[in-house]
């Protein structure tokens, strides 16, 4: 990451694989080793781990309601 | 990949479908609005998976489809004029205008090149001076902030020889514009996770309760899809029409307001033709008072506005929902990507390109013409 004016904040994206040089100017808050949602070479979102579990929790949820018999995810 | 990959599983999909049939009474029509999620309904079977009851039409969220013939005709004029480069997203280049599109334009000796990022436009200004290089920025609020640092940037760095061509639309007001219509057939929406990832939610709360409509904001992989429909389909059978949040790991209420901020200082709220749609008022973004100086217009002249030519391509009602694809007559016969009849065919964003990549010539013979 680079650091000094804040519109001109990059950072190298890994995106599985392929590296590249990513505008910050959208997310001053974004550390070495966060996720972020990159479109047109910007980041415009920093992914939240512990809502991205939701989906996740949901699921299971549903599983105990519908009485489904536990499935391997 | 992480949050990806785990969002595809075929098992938890089946389990949120299988909710989702459980939960249904009655039939329902919800709109998916980005063209992205109509890709990945298309391509994993998403729509095959849900009961027969639920139905998915596919929205407007193609920027390509949507901006207007005459934009596409003044970046081929620009391109072609001596001394221009003319920068574009890739997938601009074959979107057909009232003659020919921007590849031909390039085949033709006009200096076309296509961008990743606008960032990569203003590289090319800085690095020929002598050269008027103007970017075509088209797109949705997910695009405008990028769009929107490349003016910036250029009126601080003073950069002389770069402008935008500006044809932004804005997702709302086409919401209402298709609530309004009077072949109106979406009773929920499933929302576009990246418009919302910058704007936030809250433009949103409004239209759910005017309209009575529940609205989902929802991410792009299988599991975020299937989770947004049982989330909608539960409000329609609750009879609650509310925003809610699917994609929370990206989406805030607020949206991203450092993005929001320059987007207001670069941008204005203005009328916009939708191609195939019509004129929706405050539908668009155009280049503020501030940065008139960066307005390509100003420099190449008013783009005027033109009527969609009459034919057979019904990519207006694919665009508002209410036609399918494979309802086409010309679908994957005269209308082919090879030879697209219109743009929802041209784009990879496009509804029909979706059909024909994913299901193809097969799906289209099954129909009863």
């Amino acid at each position: 990451m680079t650091e000094g004016d804040p519109l001109l904040r990059t950072g190298q994206v890994d995106f599985g694989g392929i590296v590249k040089t990513i505008n910050l100017a959208y997310t001053p808050e974004a550390r070495i080793g966060d996720y972020v949602l990159v479109h047109v070479g910007f980041a415009i979102a920093v992914i939240d781990e512990r809502e991205a579990e939701r989906v996740f929790e949901h699921l299971r949820e549903i599983g105990e309601l519908l009485d489904l018999p536990e499935q391997r995810a | 990949m992480k949050y990806r990959d785990e969002y595809r599983d075929g098992p938890a999909a089946r389990r949120f479908a299988e909710a989702i049939a459980r939960l249904v009474t009655r039939p329902w029509t919800l709109m998916e609005v980005c063209g992205g999620q109509t890709h990945a309904i298309v391509r994993y079977g998403i729509d095959e998976l849900l009961p027969p009851s639920v139905t998915l039409v596919h929205g407007p969220g193609c920027p390509v489809c949507v901006t207007p013939v005459e934009f596409v005709d003044k970046a081929i004029e620009i391109a072609l004029r001596p001394g221009t480069i003319l920068c574009s997203f890739g997938d601009m280049l074959r979107v057909p205008g009232s003659r020919g599109d921007l590849l031909g334009a390039k085949a033709r000796g006009g200096d076309v090149r296509f961008v990743y990022s606008p960032l990569d436009a203003l590289t090319i200004a800085r690095a020929e001076p002598e050269r008027e290089v103007v970017f075509f920025a088209v797109g949705f609020e997910t695009t405008a902030p990028a769009n929107a640092m490349a003016a910036y940037r250029a009126k601080r760095d003073g950069l002389a020889n770069f402008s935008l061509l500006v044809s932004h639309v804005l997702v709302p007001p086409a919401m209402r514009a298709i609530l309004d219509g009077p072949d109106n057939r979406v009773q929920g929406f499933l929302a576009a996770g990246h418009v919302c990832t910058v704007m936030g939610t809250r433009e949103y709360d409004p239209i759910a309760a005017r309209y009575r409509v529940p609205i989902v904001v929802t991410g792009f992989e299988p599991l975020d899809i299937l989770e947004g429909v049982l989330l909608c389909v539960r409000q329609l059978e609750q009879g609650r029409a509310a925003v809610e949040n699917q994609y929370s790991r990206s989406v805030r209420r607020g949206g991203n307001a450092p993005a929001q901020e320059l987007m207001s200082e670069v941008f204005t709220v203005i009328p916009r033709r939708w191609r195939g749609i019509g004129t929706i008022a405050e539908s668009g973004l155009g280049l503020s008072a501030a940065y008139a100086a960066f307005d390509a217009e100003r420099r190449f002249g008013a783009v005027r506005a033109q009527d969609d030519a009459a034919g057979e391509c019904l990519s207006g009602l694919v665009l508002r929902g209410e036609r399918k694809p494979l309802e086409c007559p010309a679908f994957a016969t005269r209308c082919t990507p090879e030879h697209p009849l219109g743009v929802t065919m041209v784009s990879s964003e496009g509804a029909c390109a979706a059909y024909y990549r994913y299901r193809g010539v097969a799906a289209a013979k099954e129909l009863v013409r």
